[in-house]
């Protein structure tokens, strides 16, 4: 057996001193050792995509990153999307009226791809955005309202009505 | 789906890197963007006793002119390869390749030359470093710096000429000058899956006349192969498509490959005669 | 429907309730409760690497806490078992004990502090396996002298658990006067309904009280305690079992899990709280497979295309055990009782089997048989039509039931139904013409577009009478166990002293948005705002016993029962509000939460008839009881939701590469209780049929392995992969459905390989293959078009 290391992780703006495993993945620290269980685990190799978190400002799987590489990096999850409790992100209000979800276990990685890559390019058109989508599978909704809802945050980050 | 426990060390250069894995270099494994290492080690399929996380080692990415070549280097991201400015049938080339790796979090971690030291036969960045007959520089505390060709380089499935004490520092590819055309064009059963059978094609063509052919295939071999067969009906011939085409039947003609749950080998031939003409940007139907 | 009715929140988009918490990250799955609890300790299973064999030990070194079939040994079996005389009926032990029967089963149970920890201690774990010849395919357990999969007395043939029969009276007659016989084979490989969230339970015990809490991700809450509490001889009352937040079902959260037997016991035994979070693998192997039929299927027509006599031979590989509730019948018996579906079946023989083998054993997925049911239907008639020359439309309009109520030849009643119309909706919309001439173009260009046509009738929302018909009682062990007949549904409604209202239900919804539509149901009674409805449900502490959503149920049946339960409770109020404000109950109308005497302004609020019968019952005017509670139960025999599926697909003949480029649906599922959730239905359920058609396959290898383990060799579709899927509502209302609503969850699923299937035989036609069996992969596209052979079975489950 290893033993726990000390680790100093940057979440949602939030500083966490935790102390894992070097085998422990990014996402389940976030799970088990920041309380953070919005970011889920549907495959642990890298392709359902359900884990999928920002690692400064860019999308990767957090179940394909030891949590000990996260160290001083700033890390960005579902929960910390939204600006407050009263507020929801563009992104989480589209999937919401456009029923982009159903059994929401994909969802927060879906939320956290689609922010992330808005905020990095608000003009993208459905093409690029399909493709973006395309990283994560959803079992539930066939896509169709995902594509609606991501279409509609979009329009909505780029200020259009 | 855990992996086994590990000792993870983080150098902070070069020499901290080469150190740390001359240590105990049969158990240890470079950690670069980890997107094909940690899934195995997620299934327990590799289970190292020690990681040495070279992500944070400065020097080691980026794309830079070297002479008549470019020089890629190891911890360049997916990602990146698929936005480099670099300009020419090169720059097109390592562009479309990269927008087939996996998908964009995986591009925004994997590292091309983690993808080649891992050496899988589909892998984009292997068949692009074979088809052009990439230099590989690698370093070790002991031996210091050695260059291996790209045809000594891949040896068997996971298996490079590599030693274990040794890090692959930077990738030398050629220029290539307008005169060239160059492609990828593979066949995945998903958006964004390891290909079934991928082809590359680097196919100089000077007033008509080929005057360098260079044909590389993926998921045909245990490693990227470049077709002999489909090079040697190109070279000096004039440029049509249906030159291109003869190419294609020559070159799965000349393959022998393996079958698996996805295709048996007659189907991967015909993945061959169909990927080599759209690689080279021919909408061949029929 | 008129647009003077007043407007109602039935029928409106809402967007869910369910969903603000859920894109915040705020949900709570089964492993959310494991992952938080930092005292609970995890298991893994140990599992069998062979499909056949002799278990002789299973053993640890010191230190690793490893529980085997011999720990368990007061722990009685699974048994599931219909009430058949050619059911053959075996007992599932909760850990393998003397023989183990595909690889995956469990055979033992390691416990330890961390799930990595608990993997390392596998590693430690000895098994000791004498391998026996495995029979890995029907064929093979059918054969002279094959192995036998369970060493039990077998009625009929060897490995042969069910074997149902029809033969309708005049089939020979009708048979012998044909002008045509039509003889096809269908097939569909091995499937996985792989919800995104895999199994996962975390069973606590309280010392205090002795009882044990299970939070577990399952369909079916109270039938799981029921289950549990018979292995573990525990009153049902020392259970708790609750489904929190469930990501995703699909048919496959609704059988009980030996792994969650062997979890409660272990908890129970150790006086701690446990987790087991199954692996993606370990959810492939071991988690419930289906779908793997093969059907042969004769049609006897006349010239002008009437369908005279059906005569099918059905056989699913059933793998091997018998899940609980529904037993391995559940695929051949549905298959038996429904295949004729949309169509006018005078006469029937068939003959329905369950064969056992050495794989993993098979539960309910979305659609169960029927989505192989509609591929034979479907592609017999375009055959038909093909062969005798006919319009592909015709020969179905020609066929399709119109005559309400239509008594099939297993003798299911079909309600009111609209499939000539929803055949026209969907043919009309797709403009059959128009296409015609696109794919001469296109294939003048070397281009090869296709289109397909399915019809179908959706079994939904059947109670008691239809499960006591259909499979007679289902048997829950040996002797003394309970037999269990599945069906009814019931809700309790409350209004709280301060007018909220909860609703406690015995469905369990994990992702339909249950808690929205029935919200809208309830307040729509009550002249409140959905908000004002709290939705209980998936907690047998806090819900009426109920059967859970399955079978496209929840709507029709939790739906009813909601809806009789807002009745009720409305007409309480209204005597109260009567005796309050004069005049009859009757006169009185409830809107925007007051009670208001009809032609008046101003009335009483809801709140305050609330607030006086709990807390001051001496104002109630009839001494009634001081509580504002309705119980509603409903228990319809079924109705049948039915729809017309149309796909165009482009096949690139080069690689055998399918595309999906548009998929119409003319639906009718009835009244629409919220159309954006009727819709996700559809789009779910059709892109797990193109799923079907053409990605998804389990493979096992000759020694009975199962090679598709992880998510880069079974392949559920991306976006990339799925077509826009534009939908048409009809409208049939059935006396079936209080609500008007038909069940919608699985026609999706149903109609869509068929569709596509036949939309990739039209687009092949010209190179004379068509496809009859599951999925079209590239690989068999491209060797068709190759070979000039069709896309066929072969042995094994391997198609050529």
């Amino acid at each position: 057996m290893s033993s726990a290391i000390p680790l100093r992780l940057y979440v949602n703006g939030d500083r966490y001193e935790i102390a894992v495993e070097p085998r422990r993945t990014l996402a389940d620290a976030l799970r088990e050792d920041c309380g953070l269980t919005g970011t889920h685990l549907g495959c642990e190799h890298g392709v359902c995509g359900a884990c999928t978190v920002l690692v400064d400002g860019q999308p990767v799987r957090s179940c394909l990153m030891f949590a000990v590489q996260a160290e001083d990096t700033s890390v960005r999850t579902v929960e910390g999307l939204a600006p407050d409790e009263e507020r929801l992100h563009p992104v989480q209000q589209a999937f919401w009226e456009n029923h982009g979800l159903q059994c929401g276990f994909c969802t927060p990685g879906f939320l956290v791809l689609i922010a992330g890559y808005l905020e990095e390019h608000p003009d993208a058109e459905e093409a690029e955005l399909r493709e973006v989508l395309s990283s994560n599978l959803c079992r539930c909704t066939g896509y169709q309202n995902i594509l609606t809802s991501t279409m509609c945050a979009a329009r909505a980050m780029r200020g259009e009505p | 789906m855990k992996p086994s426990p590990f000792e993870y060390v983080r150098p902070r250069d070069l020499a901290e890197a080469l150190a740390a894995i001359a240590q105990d270099p049969d158990d240890s494994k470079i950690l670069a963007g980890g997107q094909s290492l940690i899934p195995m080690m997620n299934f327990r399929l590799a289970r190292p006793a020690r990681l040495v996380d070279v992500n944070r080692v400065p020097g080691l990415a980026g794309l830079a002119a070297d002479g008549d070549r470019v020089r890629v280097g190891t911890l360049t991201r997916h990602h990146a390869m698929e936005r480099t400015p670099l300009p020419g049938p090169l720059g097109d080339l390592l562009r479309r390749a990269a927008a087939h790796v996996g998908h964009l979090p995986i591009r925004t971690r994997g590292t091309f030359g983690g993808s080649i030291a891992h050496c899988d036969a589909a892998s984009e960045w292997c068949l692009v470093a074979r088809l052009l007959d990439a230099e590989m520089t690698v370093r070790s505390q002991a031996r210091g710096t050695r260059v291996i060709p790209a045809a000594d380089f891949f040896q068997a499935v996971f298996t490079t000429a590599m030693a274990p004490d040794e890090i692959l520092t930077s990738i030398a590819l050629p220029a290539l000058d307008e005169h060239y055309r160059t492609g990828i064009a593979e066949f995945a059963r998903r958006a964004g899956d390891f290909a079934i059978v991928a082809a590359t094609a680097a196919v100089r063509v000077e007033d008509g006349l080929v005057t360098e052919a260079r044909i590389c295939l993926g998921g045909v071999a245990e490693v990227p192969l470049r077709s002999a067969a489909a090079e040697r009906v190109l070279l000096g011939a004039r440029w049509s498509p249906e030159l291109v085409t003869a190419a294609a039947e020559a070159a799965a003609a000349d393959c022998d490959p393996p079958g698996d749950a996805h295709g048996d080998p007659a189907y991967r031939r015909d993945l061959v005669r169909a990927l080599i003409p759209r690689a080279l940007g021919l909408d061949v139907r029929r | 429907m008129t647009g003077a009715e007043p407007p109602t929140w039935t029928g409106r988009a809402l967007p869910r309730l369910e969903d603000p918490a859920i894109v915040r990250g705020w949900g709570r799955y089964v492993g959310d409760i494991a992952a938080r609890d930092q005292s609970c300790l995890h298991a893994r299973f140990v599992r069998s690497a062979v499909a056949a064999g002799r278990l002789i030990s299973v053993t640890a070194p010191p230190g690793v806490t490893l529980f085997t079939a011999a720990d368990l040994a007061e722990v009685k079996p699974i048994r599931a078992v219909l009430n058949r005389p050619d059911f053959v009926a075996v007992d599932t032990p909760i850990l393998a004990t003397g023989m183990v029967r595909f690889v995956g089963e469990p055979v033992g149970l390691v416990i330890a502090a961390s799930e990595a920890e608990a993997e390392d201690a596998l590693e430690l774990v000895d098994v000791e396996i004498e391998p026996l010849p495995a029979v890995v395919s029907a064929e093979q357990a059918l054969a002279p002298g094959a192995p036998l999969v369970h060493a039990v007395d077998y009625p009929g043939d060897p490995n042969t658990v069910v074997d149902g029969r029809i033969h309708t009276e005049g089939f020979d007659a009708a048979f012998a006067r044909a002008d045509r016989i039509v003889e096809i084979q269908v097939s569909s490989a091995r499937q996985s309904a792989m919800p995104l969230e895999a199994r996962a339970a975390h069973a606590a015990y309280d010392r205090a009280s002795g009882r044990s809490t299970l939070h577990v991700t399952t369909q079916m809450p109270h039938l799981i305690r029921t289950g549990i509490a018979h292995s573990l001889g525990l009153r049902e009352d020392d259970l708790r079992v609750v489904a929190p937040d469930v990501g995703g079902g699909f048919g496959a959260k609704m059988a009980l899990a030996r792994e969650d037997v062997a979890l409660v016991w272990a908890s129970r035994r150790l006086r701690r709280a446990i987790a087991w979070l199954e692996t993606r693998e370990e959810n492939f192997l071991a988690a419930w497979h289906s779908r793997e039929q093969v059907y042969d299927i004769t049609g006897a027509f006349t010239a002008d295309g009437e369908l005279l006599a059906l005569r099918g031979d059905l056989v699913c590989d059933v793998g091997a055990y018998s899940c609980y509730p529904v037993t391995w019948g559940v695929e051949p018996l549905m298959a038996m009782a429904e295949l004729p579906g949309a169509y006018r079946v005078r006469e029937y023989s068939v003959r329905s089997r369950a064969i056992v083998t050495n794989k993993c054993p098979i539960a309910p997925y979305r659609g169960v048989s029927r989505p192989v049911q509609v591929l034979a239907m479907e592609r017999l008639f375009d055959v038909a039509a093909a062969e005798l020359g006919l319009d592909r439309v015709a020969i179905r309009a020609r066929n399709l039931i119109t005559q309400f109520p239509h008594r099939s030849p297993s003798g299911l009643v079909l309600d009111e139904a609209s499939h000539l119309e929803t055949l026209r909706a969907a043919t009309e919309r797709a403009d059959l013409a128009d296409f015609r001439d696109r794919q001469e173009r296109a294939r003048a260009q070397g281009r090869y577009l296709g289109l397909g046509i399915a019809c179908f009738a959706e079994r939904t929302g059947y109670g008691t009478p239809a499960f006591a018909a259909r499979s007679r009682p289902i048997q829950l062990g040996r002797e003394p166990a309970p037999l269990i007949t599945p069906g009814y549904e019931r809700a309790v409604l409350t209004m709280d002293p301060s007018g909220a209202l909860t609703l406690r239900i015995g469905a369990s919804p994990h992702g339909q948005g249950l808690r929205t539509t029935l919200a809208q149901l309830v307040c729509d009674e009550l002249g409140l705002e959905p908000g004002a409805v709290r939705v209980i449900a998936s907690d047998t502490d806090a819900t009426p016993y109920g059967w859970g959503s399955f079978a496209s149920r929840a709507m029709v049946i939790a739906g009813g029962a909601s809806l009789l339960a807002a009745r009720e409770l409305a007409a309480r109020l209204r005597v109260l509000a009567a005796a309050r404000l004069g005049g009859l109950p009757d006169d009185i109308e409830l809107a925007g939460g007051q009670a208001v005497r009809a032609g008046e302004e101003t009335g009483v609020s809801l709140a305050t008839l609330a607030r006086d019968t709990y807390l001051n019952a001496h104002l109630i005017p009839d001494k009634g009881e001081p509580a504002l509670e309705a119980v509603g139960r409903y228990d319809p025999s079924g109705t049948f939701a039915n729809a017309c599926h149309v796909a165009e697909v482009e096949v690139d003949p080069l690689t055998g590469q399918v595309s999906v480029t548009r998929f119409l649906v003319a639906e009718d599922a009835g009244r629409l209780i919220n159309p954006a959730i009727v819709d996700g239905q559809i789009h779910g359920g059709v892109a797990q049929g193109v799923a079907n058609a053409l990605y998804e396959e389990l493979i096992y290898d000759e020694r009975g392995v199962l090679v598709t383990t992880s998510l880069m060799d079974y392949l559920p579709p991306t976006i990339a992969e799925m077509p826009g899927i534009d939908i048409v509502h009809l409208d049939t209302r059935s006396a079936e459905s209080i609500t008007g609503a038909k069940g919608v969850g699985e026609g999706g699923t149903i109609g869509a390989p068929a569709a596509i299937a036949n939309a990739v035989s039209d687009a092949l036609a010209p190179f004379g293959v068509g496809v009859f069996h599951l999925p079209a992969t590239p690989h068999r596209v491209r060797t068709a078009v190759r070979t000039g052979a069709d896309i066929r079975r072969t042995e094994k489950g391997t198609a050529s």
